[in-house]
């Protein structure tokens, strides 16, 4: 009744084929990024930036990022977690480089970095598939660790080999450092996110998303109708790095202030990243968002929960909430694997036919 | 369905944040859980213990009860910085986290929050001085201290002279396990023994190819600087070699009874440095016992009594409540403000007179601090486990570290954080 496309006219193939078709998800979207940018930043304080927003827009770009990788393109990926800390080592050699130079352009520089890296790593996709390669990417996330940790260049030669972001300003503004205020960290993640969402959905429609379907749907079929395999698989490593390089930058730079490379960007992280990747939906860019909601928001909320409310002992609730997220994911898994895009999907036709769905 | 949650969270904090406030507020950041929990359980338990027997015997610090809430890090830095975050707005008095990373992320925050981040025995080395890190504090000893007691008790066993010794250390691949590492290069050209570095990765399980290592090489002594489950695999590790345990010492953060208890009989005469004594012999048990533990308010399981990291939770504990006391006695008024708190840890005055009133004789070192010296008298012992009565027991005085050595790279340090944080150095 609410819900619904009829009488939703289109008159050109550009009205047809826009993002979101039907007037309700667009004005859903429209106010989606209206509270997110003119709401939100009048109500964030510290903690709700640097517990909930901040890690969560972070989470959200690496799962776009490794989304278009493993969901689009078909290619089995865990290097995340290395591949962030390329994001994060050169975003910090950038800042201590060239420190006259806007911290913006230095985020989207490592960016740049992390491709590179990510199509290196990404050239023995050419030869070998599924487990294998995701056994390579495996050896890509030990060999990053590894060499951050070893080579003191990477850490300007620092006593304890950690890296610890400098104060930046843009327009006069903190963005690093610890006089940032919650306002300035969550708008500069967001509208990194928002800028790399758009650049993901149109590229995902277009050629080149199309080939990395292709690609992935059958990838001999693949190359008899014309689609070449190389440059497919390069570019799907390319972009897909380029935004978890993004993501590793700021979850350094902006959100941690100072990292460890084992500790902030061991396989765990790749782990986390890939879930929810799946938990939220292969192959979808709204599942990105999904499924690093769910994993980010889904234990801060249990322990405030646990230990707030109910006053439960810390140990007891940060068990709990290890049992409680497993078997959560356990369940989704089961009864929808396609994960939460694939229920928002379904809970979306049934609204087109509700209330009368026969 | 992301409403829901946010409106859900916003109602558990509004419920969380009320309380604490009229209270002195000292969160304690621990964990319980993870690869460290082993560990970090005793400390856990000695800090909130030592707080509980001020409030059940003296009514709290100067007639303010102590607000301890206590907040899982799991030993993570993302959860750490979600736990400082949201107890921050409790004007909490001082952080502890127990983590050489959370520390290293803190440092900054509190600067900028007016927060004091005490880190006794952990944490950022050149925090030691006090003109560049306002807001930190590491007394009474640091790595660099505890490396250098090390060398300077091996000096003592061979006579004065290393020269032509091979020292291994084994460290965990962090900023942790590599603070030690260039004063120990520093110490190694000044005594002339050669330094082995063997990083092992955490959490630690797998060191079989590090004590292959030791085995061909032979080194005379092996440092351990090494945390968590990783110690307890090291010392079984050396069993297997059969590595004299006598020459194996290991910082004051790898020598508690978990970590000797696995190797058992096999793990005597494994040697740790210590900046506290250790034991439930001490008068303040009696007190602990009475208040604390028979009316059933310990912390935890209550199972770690009077062992080290127990102990150094309380060592913890103790100066905190020193500081706020002297907060109070500065400010003139009781409920102090984290401003007045960390005025009080500038001016600490510790004495062994004060100890012995407080319960705990001879249990450490005097400490005067002032406006440049956020690091204490740097001096430790080493103490020895004793398998057949499961007890560690001091093997050597007090050692004082080697300033002539560690006040250069201190300097050197601090001024690389001065310069990369425009900080102008205080105290002049």
């Amino acid at each position: 009744m609410f819900y619904r496309e009829a009488g939703d006219f289109k008159t050109s193939y550009r009205a047809d084929s826009q993002t979101f078709p039907i007037r309700l998800d667009r004005m859903g979207y429209i106010a989606a990024l209206v509270v997110a940018y003119a709401v939100v930043p009048f109500f964030i304080d510290d903690y709700w930036a640097n517990a909930v927003f901040v890690p969560f827009l972070i989470y959200a770009i690496a799962a776009i990022g490794l989304n278009i990788l493993v969901g689009f393109a078909g290619q089995v990926s865990l290097g995340t977690g290395g591949f962030m800390a390329v994001g994060a080592y050169a975003v910090y050699k950038l800042m201590t480089g060239f420190p006259e130079v806007p911290f913006f352009f230095h985020v989207i520089l490592a960016g740049g970095v992390t491709a590179f890296v990510g199509v290196l790593f990404g050239l023995p996709s050419l030869r070998i598939k599924g487990f294998y390669l995701a056994v390579a990417t495996l050896a890509a996330q030990f060999f990053l660790v590894w060499l951050f940790n070893k080579v003191p260049w990477f850490y300007n030669y620092s006593a304890s080999g950690q890296i610890t972001a400098p104060d930046r300003t843009m327009f006069g503004i903190y963005i690093t450092g610890a006089q940032t205020s919650a306002v300035a960290k969550y708008l500069f993640c967001l509208v990194i996110l928002t800028l790399v969402a758009l650049m993901a959905r149109n590229l995902t429609r277009g050629t080149v998303g199309r080939k990395w379907m292709a690609i992935r749907d059958m990838d001999i079929a693949a190359e008899i109708i014309g689609v070449n395999p190389l440059s497919a698989k390069v570019t799907a490593f390319a972009v897909s790095s380029f935004f978890i390089g993004i993501a590793g930058a700021l979850l350094f730079s902006v959100y941690l202030g100072a990292a460890e490379v084992g500790e902030s960007f061991g396989i765990n992280k790749s782990f986390l990243v890939l879930f929810m990747v799946i938990i939220g939906g292969l192959g979808s860019i709204f599942g990105s968002f999904a499924g690093a909601a769910f994993l980010v928001l889904l234990p801060v909320f249990l322990k405030n929960v646990l230990v707030g409310a109910l006053g439960w002992p810390t140990d007891v609730a940060a068990h709990l909430e290890l049992m409680i997220v497993g078997a959560l994911i356990v369940i989704f898994l089961i009864v929808e694997p396609h994960g939460l895009a694939q229920l928002w999907r379904i809970a979306k036709e049934k609204l087109r036919l509700w209330p009368f769905p026969h | 369905m992301k409403k829901s949650f946010a409106a859900l969270a916003a109602a558990a904090l509004a419920t969380t944040a009320a309380p604490a406030f009229a209270d002195l507020t000292v969160p304690n950041l621990s964990y319980r859980t993870g690869s460290y929990a082993a560990n970090g359980i005793p400390y856990a338990d000695g800090f909130a213990d030592y707080f509980t027997l001020l409030n059940e015997r003296d009514g709290g610090i100067g007639g303010e009860m102590v607000a301890v809430p206590e907040c899982e890090t799991a030993y993570n830095t993302e959860k750490g910085v979600e736990c400082y975050e949201s107890t921050k707005g409790m004007d909490a008095l001082a952080y502890n986290p127990l983590s050489t990373g959370i520390t290293y992320q803190l440092i900054p925050k509190v600067t900028a929050d007016n927060h004091v981040l005490y880190t006794p025995g952990y944490g950022r080395t050149s925090a030691a001085n006090g003109s560049v890190f306002e807001w930190v504090f590491n007394y009474p000893a640091n790595y660099w201290d505890g490396a250098s007691v090390a060398v300077k008790y091996l000096l003592n066993e061979n006579g004065g002279d290393l020269a032509g010794k091979k020292i291994a250390l084994v460290y965990h691949n962090s900023a942790y396990g590599k603070e030690p590492i260039r004063t120990l290069e520093e110490l190694a050209k000044k005594h002339g023994f050669e330094l082995k570095l063997l990083p092992v990765d955490p959490p630690g399980q797998e060191q079989k190819s590090q004590w292959l290592q030791i085995r061909r090489d032979k080194p005379d002594y092996v440092l351990m600087w090494g945390w968590g489950v990783m110690n307890q695999v090291a010392i079984q590790e050396a069993v297997n070699i059969r590595f004299p345990m006598e020459n194996f010492i290991g910082v004051w953060w790898s020598g508690s009874e978990n970590d000797v208890g696995p190797a058992g009989d096999k793990a005597m005469g494994y040697k740790s440095i210590s900046f506290h004594g250790v034991g439930d012999d001490f008068p303040i048990y009696a007190d602990l016992k009475e208040y604390v533990f028979d009316p059933g308010k310990a912390a935890g399981a209550g199972d770690n009594l009077g062992n080290v990291l127990y102990s150094r939770g309380m060592y913890a504990a103790m100066i905190i409540s020193e500081a706020i006391r002297t907060a109070q006695e500065i400010a003139g008024h009781a409920s102090v403000t984290p401003t007045e708190v960390r005025d009080g840890f500038e001016n600490l005055n510790l004495t062994q007179e004060r100890l012995t009133e407080l319960g705990l004789p001879g249990f450490a070192q005097e400490i005067q601090a002032s406006c440049a010296d956020h690091g204490g008298p740097g001096s430790a012992m080493i103490l020895q486990w004793d398998s057949s009565t499961k007890k560690w027991s001091a093997v050597s005085d007090w050692i004082e570290s080697d300033a002539e050595i560690l006040d250069p790279l201190i300097a050197e340090d601090s001024a690389a954080f001065a310069a990369e944080s425009g900080i102008t150095p205080r105290c002049n």
